[in-house]
């Protein structure tokens, strides 16, 4: 376990962040790491965009794993903390669905959206990130769990906030009506009958078990929040 | 207290408390029902801002002890009133059943606050059009979200109903309520159906057909 200090790795003359002002819509200074990333991956790299001063790159999909894999462990980049994966769907049905990576790399204090569109004929599959970033596993169920998009090489790919034997689709798809699809009563039997205790991963039914393998100083913590016991 | 006919010698109620001291008549049905209404424990199904408001009504400004309300039973079995306070959404909808299910008889309901009662605002594929499509309800409390008084009224108002039930003679309400084995429902899928009909602003919105 490391502790990671913000800035850590920018010149020790670097000012202290304050709050941009007067950002420009578009416009601006793009983080320095899409060049990098155009000189690593090349045509994978598509366009880029600056809005409000925030840096959008556009990739391949099927790349994402081995992208956010060299901006994770590459020195020069960092980005240690995966703040959000989720989808995009347009109102416009000629658009494509968007899937979306904000990273940040604290040490650099910098901060990345990834973008890539899916296309439209294909089989809605991306490759997960949850062997890069533990984080996106419940990530990527919600974005499974409202868009309906699989996600290639996760451990657990469930729905996370409807309950398993939902069968009225994606909610966030855009041709999902807003009340659902089935009739209040159906609905209503549907979700009565889901077992309310079907929900834990076995994951999560052996934190418990797994107590021993814990880091020293986290199982003194839990052991004193326990009463010393 | 101590004000008991006795039989004089005229035939006329005399008053003499220092023979009657200790001791009290009265039906019992009154009796039963004036110390369940004044002794309700409420089990708190607090899901959204409702439970803020109902936090407030049982600290000490609104001071729910003057009801004998002030034992909140966070376990069903305990339990006689469970207030529902807050938005159910469908995946809370088997939850709320087996709470209510877990809970000893006589039992009842308050739903607290526009969602809980018809659903509020989130007429939308997630949430229960009022709670009363999964258990019975005795008293809605209608406010977004109520004020304490509000909920005190809704209180008095169940106490009202206790003191008014047949507690010896009215077997009723020791029986649970039936359900539908296949469906777990207990009203016809029809009248749930009436009871939520879209109302408001998204009476445009289209639904496809099941």
């Amino acid at each position: 376990m490391s502790v990671v200090i913000p800035g850590s790795a920018l010149p020790a003359d670097t000012p202290d962040p304050i709050t941009p002002r007067n950002l420009s819509y578009r416009g601006g200074e793009a983080n320095p790491s899409v060049d990098a990333m155009r000189a690593q991956f090349g045509a994978t790299i598509g366009r880029h965009d600056v809005m409000w001063g925030e840096t959008t790159v556009w990739i391949d999909a099927t790349k994402v794993r081995e992208v956010v894999l060299w901006l994770r462990d590459d020195p020069g980049q960092q980005y240690d903390y995966l703040v959000d994966v989720t989808a995009v769907e347009h109102r416009d049905p000629a658009l494509p669905l968007e899937m979306v990576w904000h990273v940040r790399s604290l040490p650099y204090r910098r901060f990345l959206r990834l973008k890539s569109a899916l296309p439209p004929d294909a089989a809605l599959e991306v490759p997960s990130i949850e062997p890069v970033y533990k984080a996106a596993n419940w990530l990527e169920r919600e974005v499974y769990d409202m868009f309906g998009i699989r996600f290639a090489g996760h451990s657990d790919l469930r729905r996370i906030l409807l309950w398993d034997s939902y069968a009225e689709g994606f909610p966030l798809r855009k041709d999902f009506p807003l009340r659902g699809r089935f009739s209040r009563s159906e609905q209503l039997s549907q979700a009565l009958l889901a077992n309310p205790d079907a929900k834990y991963s076995m994951e999560e039914l052996s934190v418990a078990d797994a107590f021993h393998e814990l880091p020293a100083d986290m199982r003194a913590r839990l052991l004193r929040d326990q009463g010393g016991s | 207290m101590g004000l008991t006919p006795t039989a004089s010698a005229s035939s006329r109620v005399t008053y003499d408390p220092p023979s009657q001291d200790g001791w009290v008549t009265t039906r019992l049905e009154f009796l039963v029902n004036w110390s369940r209404a004044n002794s309700l424990w409420p089990m708190p199904f607090g899901t959204a801002c409702c439970a803020i408001e109902f936090m407030a009504t049982a600290a000490s400004r609104f001071d729910l002890a003057r009801f004998g309300m002030e034992r909140l039973s966070f376990s069903p079995r305990q339990a006689d009133v469970l207030l529902c306070a807050g938005r159910v959404p469908y995946k809370l909808a088997p939850v709320i059943r087996r709470i209510y299910e877990q809970m000893p008889q006589p039992k009842w309901v308050i739903a607290m606050g526009a969602c809980a009662s018809s659903g509020g605002m989130f007429d939308n594929y997630a949430v229960v059009q009022g709670i009363d499509t999964i258990i019975p309800v005795d008293v809605y409390v209608p406010g977004c979200p109520p004020r304490p008084e509000a909920l005190m009224y809704g209180i008095m108002m169940l106490q009202d109903k206790v003191m008014q039930q047949r507690s010896i003679s009215d077997q009723a309400q020791y029986d649970e309520i039936t359900i539908d084995p296949t469906s777990r429902l207990y009203i016809p899928p029809s009248r749930i159906d009436e009871l939520s009909e879209p109302f408001g602003n998204s009476v445009h919105q289209t639904r496809s057909a099941p």
